[in-house]
C-alpha cells in the first residue's frame, strides 16, 4: 500500500524558498497569485502490517523536523 | 594531563579535519576519529567536537539522518553526562535535530548560499567555550552555510536570552536568524553549537585568530594549563 506524508511548514515560520517561487511565478506574467508555500512529500510503500501508530512514529521522529513543520498523513487507496 | 578528544566524522563531513588540527594544535594532543558508523565513543573523553559539512547530503533536512545515525546515540548520553561537544555549521544543525539544542536551522533568508566572513558578538563569557572572550567583545569568525537561518519560537527565544544561552550574535545581517542568534549553549552550558567556523581562524596563516581563544578556553577550563 502506498501512504503519502505531506510535510509543510508551520504557519509563521518564514519560506524564503516560496517567495523565490512567487517571484518567479509573476515573472510568467500571471499575477493574482497571494502567497507561496513550498514543502515536500514523502512517499512510502508499505505493507499492511505498518500501524498508523508508527507511521505517525516514522512522520514525527524523522520525516518532519517538528519545531518547524507539520505533516499530514494520507493511506492512498489501490 | 593530556586533553581527550573526539571528531566525529560522517558521510559528507568535510570539516572534520579542520576541526582535529584545531583541537591538536591547541591541546597539544591530538583528537580520536570516530566514524559515523562506530557505536560507541573512546572512554574518558573531554571534549567532542561535531564538525561541518554536508553530513549525508544534506538529505531529507541538513542533519537530520546524522542526528540518527548509530554514534550520535552515544553523542547524546555523554552530553546528558556532561561531556562538553561543540557543533559547529552543520554540527549545529546536527545539534538541533538530535534535540540537544533547541530550535532550528532553516534556510538562510536570502536563499543564497553565504560564504564570508563576519562579524560576531560575544553575549556570555561565562561559558566552558566563551570564557576566553571579553563581555561584548567583537570578532571576525567566517560563515559558509546555506541553511543557518536560526529559528525558534519566541518563547523559546526569550528563555535563551534570558538564561544568557545566546553565545554569539552576528554583529551584521547574514541569514535572517532570528534575534541574530550566531551561536546557542543548552541548559546545563555544556553543549554549543554555533554556525560560524571558529577552526578556520586559529592562527595567522588563517588570516585571522579569533577562534582560537574557544578552544584555548576549553582546553583550559578542562584540564588546567
Amino acid at each position: 500500500m502506498k501512504v503519502r506524508v505531506f510535510v509543510s511548514l508551520k504557519n509563521g515560520v518564514l519560506d524564503p524558498q516560496g517567495r523565490a517561487i512567487h517571484h518567479a511565478i509573476e515573472g510568467l506574467g500571471i499575477h493574482g497569485v497571494q502567497d507561496v508555500r513550498a514543502g515536500k512529500m514523502i512517499e512510502l510503500e508499505v505493507d499492511a502490517s505498518v500501524t498508523d501508530a508508527q507511521l505517525e512514529e516514522m512522520a514525527a521522529k524523522l520525516l518532519t523536523n517538528t519545531v518547524i513543520e507539520n505533516y499530514r498523513i494520507e493511506r492512498v487507496q489501490p | 594531563m593530556s586533553f581527550r578528544s573526539a571528531v566525529i566524522t560522517f558521510p559528507g563531513s568535510n570539516c572534520d579535519r579542520d576541526m582535529a588540527d584545531a583541537l591538536e594544535k591547541v591541546s597539544g594532543t591530538a583528537p580520536h576519529r570516530v566514524w559515523h558508523g562506530d557505536a560507541a565513543l573512546p572512554d574518558g573523553l573531554d571534549f567532542i567536537a561535531l564538525p561541518g559539512g554536508f553530513s549525508y547530503g544534506d538529505y531529507l533536512r541538513s542533519g537530520a539522518m546524522a542526528a540518527r545515525s548509530p554514534i550520535m546515540q552515544a553523542v547524546i548520553a555523554a552530553a546528558g553526562k556532561g561531556v562538553p561537544v561543540l557543533g559547529v555549521c552543520n554540527g549545529f544543525q546536527v545539534l538541533t535535530e538530535a534535540g540537544l539544542l533547541p530550535g532550528a536551522l532553516m534556510r538562510n533568508a536570502g536563499i543564497r548560499f553565504v560564504c564570508r566572513e563576519v562579524k560576531l558578538k560575544v553575549e556570555n563569557t561565562q561559558s566552558l567555550f566563551t570564557a576566553g572572550y571579553n563581555a561584548g567583545q567583537e570578532i571576525v569568525i567566517p560563515v559558509a552555510h546555506h541553511d543557518g537561518n536560526y529559528f525558534a519560537d519566541a518563547e523559546t527565544l526569550d528563555r535563551l536570552e534570558g538564561e544568557g544561552r545566546v553565545a554569539f550574535r552576528y554583529a551584521e545581517s547574514v541569514n535572517g536568524s532570528a534575534r541574530d542568534i550566531a551561536g546557542v549553549l543548552n541548559g546545563a552550558g555544556n553543549v554549543l553549537g554555533m554556525m560560524p567556523h571558529p577552526e578556520r581562524v586559529i592562527e595567522p596563516a588563517h588570516g585571522g585568530t579569533d577562534g582560537r581563544a574557544l578552544f584555548e578556553s576549553a582546553v583550559r577550563g578542562l584540564v588546567g594549563a
